[in-house]
C-alpha cells in the first residue's frame, strides 16, 4: 500500500485501490456477520440459554439468513415520511462508519491511508454519522424515532467530547496524531498503564458513541420500541445495523491501537506470533467486553446520561491530560 | 370526577428570548408497546422528553367476566378466576373458593388447607419472580429475565405436577382441592424451598446493588401513605409507604395464623422501596413455605363435605385475601340459587393503577417504565 500511494496514478493503481476497498468491505461484512453471530451466543450462554443454533452447522448461517430475509423484504415506506431524507438516512450513517478503517493500521505494513492525522480524521468522520441517525429520526414522521433521533445527537455529541478529551493524553504522550506512531511509541509498555485514567474514559465513551448498553438509549426498546429507527425495514433498516457493528469494529480497532498496542506482542520473546495475530485477539478482547456489558447491564436514563457525560467523565478526561502533562514536562526536565 | 380518555389542548409557547415557538407533543404508549405488559394504553402528553399529562386507557382485555359469572355454576367460575391474574391464578382460586365456603360454613379439611397455602404462596414467589425479570426487562437489563423465569419454571413444574397446568390451575375446588399431591411431590417443593434460598442473595447481587439500577429507582415515582390510601393501594403499593397492612397477618385467612413471618414494610414510597419489599416478600413466602412443609399432615381428606349442588344461603359476602398484587376481593350477592346473582371482583391491579397519571405527571418518559412496571400490573386482571 505505501508504494501504492507513492506511485503516480494509473488506471491500475486506481484498480489495487478499489480491489483493497472491496476485500476490507468483504472483511467487515465478515466480521459483522459473525460477530453477531457471537453476540447472540455469548449472551444467550451468559442467559442459560443455547442461542442460534438452527441455520447451518451450530447456527453458523443464521445471521446469514438474516441478512437475507432484510434483502428481500419490501421496501416499507411511511406515508407522510420526507422521501429524499428517508432514503438519505441510512446511507449518511453508513458511509462514514466504514470510511473511517481507511486510517487503521492493522500490522506494520497492512493499512490503507497512513494520515499525519489519523486519529482525528477518525474522530471528525464518525461524527457525521450523528447527521444521519437525527435525520433518520426526522423523515420518518414518527414521535418515537423523533425522540430516539433527538437523544442519539445529543447522545453522540456530548460523548465525543470525553472520548476525544481523553485520548489527547497519548497523543501528548507519543507527539503525534498518526496511528501508527501512537503504535510504535508502546514498544516498552503498552499505553493502558501509564494512560489507565484516559482507557477507562475512553471505553465508557465508546459505549455512548456505539449506542451500546448501558447507554443504549435511543434504542431504548422498553421506552422508545426502536428509537430513530422505529420505521425502517428490510434493506434500510440493515444499513443501520451494519453501520452500528462496522463502528464497533471501527472502535474495537481503534482501542486496540490506542491503548493496547496495536500489532505489538504482548512480550517481545512471543514475536514469533504474527503480528495480526495479536491484534485480533486484542480487537476480540474488545468486542467481548462489549457482549458481556449487553448482558450485565441496565440502561441509564437520558438526563443521567447527560450529567455522567459533562459532570463525571470530562473532568476526569481533564485531570488526565493535567496528569500527563505534569509527568511530561517532568521528564523532560522542565520542572 | 369526570372519566375522560381525550387529553386536554396542546398547548404552544414562545419563547421570549429566543422568539422559537414549541408546542406539547400526543405520544400514543400502546396498546402495543414492550413496556405495557399486555394491552394496555397510555395517551401522554409531552413537552420535550416531559409528561404534562397521561391518561390510561384501559378495556383491551375486557372479557365481561362478572357478567358471566351471573350464568354459571359457582364451581364453573373457578377456571375463570384464572384468567384475571393469570401470573398468580392460585390466589383468586382461593378468593372464590373462600367466599362461597364462608356465606355457606363449609369446613375444610387440614390437608387440603395446607395444600392451598403451599400453591399460593409458591404463586406469590413465581409471581414476584416474573415482575422482577420484566421489570429489569423495562430498565434494560436482559438478563435477570431469563434467571427469573428459569425459578419459575421450576415453580410451574412442581405445579404442572400438582394439577397438570402451568398457569390457568383450576385446582382449588369450593370444600378443598382438587388434586392431591402425587407422591413425592412434597420433597420436591422442599428441594425447591432451599434452592430458591440460595438464588435469592445472587440475584440481589446480579441487581440490587449496580449503581445504574439504583439511580434509575431511588425517588422515583414517590408518594405518601395519605395518598395511597386515598387511592385505595393495597399490597406493596399500600406497604411501600409505611402502612403495615397484609391480610395474612391483620385478618388471616386459611391457615396463615399459625405460622411465623414478618411483613415487610418500607417508608421510601419509592420505586426502590417497592423493589426491595417485592424480594423480601419472596424470602417472607419461603419462610412460611418451610414451616408448612415440616407441618404439612401425612393423610388427610382433600375435599370437605360438600352438597352436590352448591347454593349459598340468601344473602351477600365480601371477602378479600392478600395477592401477590394486592388485595384481590370477591363480592357475592346470592339468592339461594346455584348461580350467583351479582359477583364482583376488587381486583387489585385495577385499583393500584389508577395512582398512575398522578404519579406520571412531570416526569421524564425514561421514568414513565419504570413507575408504570413498580406498580405491577396485570392486564387480565385491570380489565377482568
Amino acid at each position: 500500500m505505501e508504494q501504492l500511494l507513492q506511485q503516480s496514478t494509473s488506471l491500475s493503481t486506481v484498480m489495487m485501490f478499489a480491489a483493497g476497498a472491496v476485500v476490507l468491505l468483504l472483511i467487515v461484512l465478515g466480521f459483522v456477520t459473525y460477530a453477531i453471530y457471537f453476540e447472540r451466543k455469548v449472551i444467550g450462554w451468559m442467559q442459560l440459554r443455547v442461542g442460534p443454533n438452527r441455520v447451518g452447522p451450530l447456527g453458523l448461517l443464521q445471521t446469514v439468513a438474516d441478512v437475507a430475509k432484510l434483502l428481500l423484504k419490501e421496501d416499507t415506506r411511511p406515508k407522510h415520511a420526507d422521501k429524499a431524507l428517508f432514503a438519505l438516512a441510512p446511507v449518511l450513517a453508513y458511509a462514514p462508519a466504514f470510511a473511517v478503517l481507511a486510517v487503521i493500521p492493522f500490522t506494520d505494513t497492512l493499512h490503507f491511508a497512513d494520515l499525519g492525522v489519523g486519529i482525528l480524521y477518525y474522530i471528525a468522520l464518525s461524527g457525521i454519522t450523528v447527521l444521519g441517525v437525527i435525520t433518520a429520526g426526522w423523515a420518518s414522521n414518527n414521535k418515537y424515532s423523533l425522540i430516539g433521533g433527538l437523544r442519539s445527537a445529543a447522545q453522540m455529541i456530548s460523548y465525543e467530547v470525553p472520548l476525544v478529551m481523553s485520548v489527547v493524553g497519548i497523543i501528548l504522550m507519543t507527539g503525534s496524531l498518526n496511528l501508527k506512531e501512537i503504535v510504535y511509541a508502546q514498544q516498552d509498555v503498552w499505553n493502558i498503564v501509564p494512560q489507565f485514567l484516559g482507557f477507562i474514559v475512553f471505553i465508557i465513551a465508546a459505549q455512548a458513541e456505539l449506542n451500546r448498553t448501558p447507554f443504549d438509549l435511543p434504542e431504548a426498546e422498553s421506552e422508545l420500541v426502536a428509537g430513530y429507527h422505529v420505521e425502517y425495514s428490510g434493506f434500510r433498516f440493515a444499513m443501520f445495523m451494519l453501520a452500528e457493528y462496522v463502528y464497533m469494529f471501527g472502535m474495537g480497532a481503534l482501542v486496540t491501537i490506542l491503548f493496547l498496542g496495536g500489532w505489538l506482542p504482548i512480550h517481545p520473546a512471543l514475536d514469533f506470533i504474527p503480528p495480526v495475530v495479536w491484534f485480533i485477539l486484542k480487537f476480540s478482547l474488545y468486542v467481548f467486553f462489549q457482549f458481556w456489558l449487553r448482558a450485565t447491564m441496565p440502561r441509564l436514563r437520558a438526563d443521567q446520561l447527560m450529567s455522567f457525560a459533562w459532570k463525571g467523565l470530562l473532568p476526569l478526561a481533564l485531570v488526565n491530560i493535567m496528569l500527563t502533562a505534569i509527568f511530561i514536562s517532568y521528564q523532560s526536565g522542565m520542572m | 370526577m369526570q372519566m375522560r380518555t381525550e387529553p386536554t389542548a396542546l398547548s404552544t409557547t414562545i419563547s421570549p428570548d429566543t422568539g422559537i415557538r414549541t408546542e406539547e407533543m400526543l405520544l400514543n404508549v400502546g396498546p402495543q408497546h414492550p413496556s405495557t405488559h399486555g394491552v394496555f394504553r397510555l395517551i401522554v402528553k409531552i413537552d420535550g422528553e416531559t409528561i404534562t399529562e397521561a391518561n390510561p386507557v384501559i378495556g383491551y382485555l375486557h372479557r365481561g367476566t362478572e357478567k358471566l359469572a351471573e350464568d354459571l355454576n359457582y364451581t364453573q367460575i373457578i377456571p375463570y378466576t384464572d384468567r384475571l391474574d393469570y401470573v398468580s391464578a392460585m390466589t383468586n382460586n382461593y378468593v372464590l373458593c373462600h367466599a362461597v365456603e364462608t356465606m355457606m360454613g363449609l369446613e375444610i379439611p387440614e390437608r387440603a388447607e395446607f395444600l392451598r397455602l403451599i400453591a399460593m404462596e409458591l404463586n406469590r414467589i413465581a409471581s414476584h419472580l416474573v415482575w422482577w425479570g420484566t421489570y429489569l426487562l423495562d430498565i434494560g437489563a436482559m438478563s435477570p429475565f431469563l434467571y427469573a423465569f428459569r425459578d419459575r419454571e421450576m415453580i410451574l413444574d412442581l405445579f404442572n405436577e400438582l394439577c397438570g397446568a402451568r398457569m390457568t390451575f383450576n385446582y382449588m375446588r369450593i370444600g378443598g382441592v382438587k388434586w392431591d399431591a402425587p407422591p413425592g411431590w412434597i420433597d420436591k417443593v422442599k428441594e425447591f424451598v432451599q434452592y430458591m434460598k440460595k438464588q435469592l442473595p445472587s440475584y440481589h447481587n446480579l441487581v440490587t446493588g449496580n449503581e445504574i439500577f439504583i439511580n434509575r429507582l431511588k425517588g422515583i415515582g414517590k408518594f405518601d401513605a395519605q395518598t395511597a390510601l386515598d387511592y385505595s393501594l393495597s399490597g406493596v403499593m399500600l406497604r411501600c409507604t409505611g402502612i403495615r397492612w397484609d391480610l395474612r397477618k391483620d385478618e388471616p385467612y386459611c391457615i396463615y395464623d399459625r405460622f411465623d413471618f414478618d411483613v415487610p414494610v418500607a417508608t421510601e414510597g419509592d420505586c426502590m422501596a417497592r423493589y426491595l419489599l417485592r424480594m423480601a416478600e419472596i424470602e417472607q413466602s419461603l419462610r412460611i413455605l418451610e414451616q408448612a412443609l415440616e407441618q404439612f399432615p401425612s393423610e388427610g381428606e382433600i375435599m370437605g363435605k360438600v352438597p352436590r349442588v352448591i347454593r349459598p344461603p340468601v344473602g351477600e359476602t365480601f371477602v378479600r385475601i392478600e395477592a401477590p398484587r394486592g388485595e384481590i376481593g370477591v363480592y357475592i350477592a346470592s339468592q339461594g340459587k346455584d348461580k350467583p346473582w351479582r359477583l364482583k371482583f376488587r381486583r387489585p391491579s385495577f385499583n393500584n393503577l389508577q395512582i398512575l397519571p398522578e404519579l406520571l405527571k412531570g416526569e421524564n418518559i425514561a421514568n414513565m417504565v419504570a413507575i408504570l412496571g413498580s406498580i405491577d400490573i396485570v392486564l387480565g386482571e385491570v380489565d377482568a
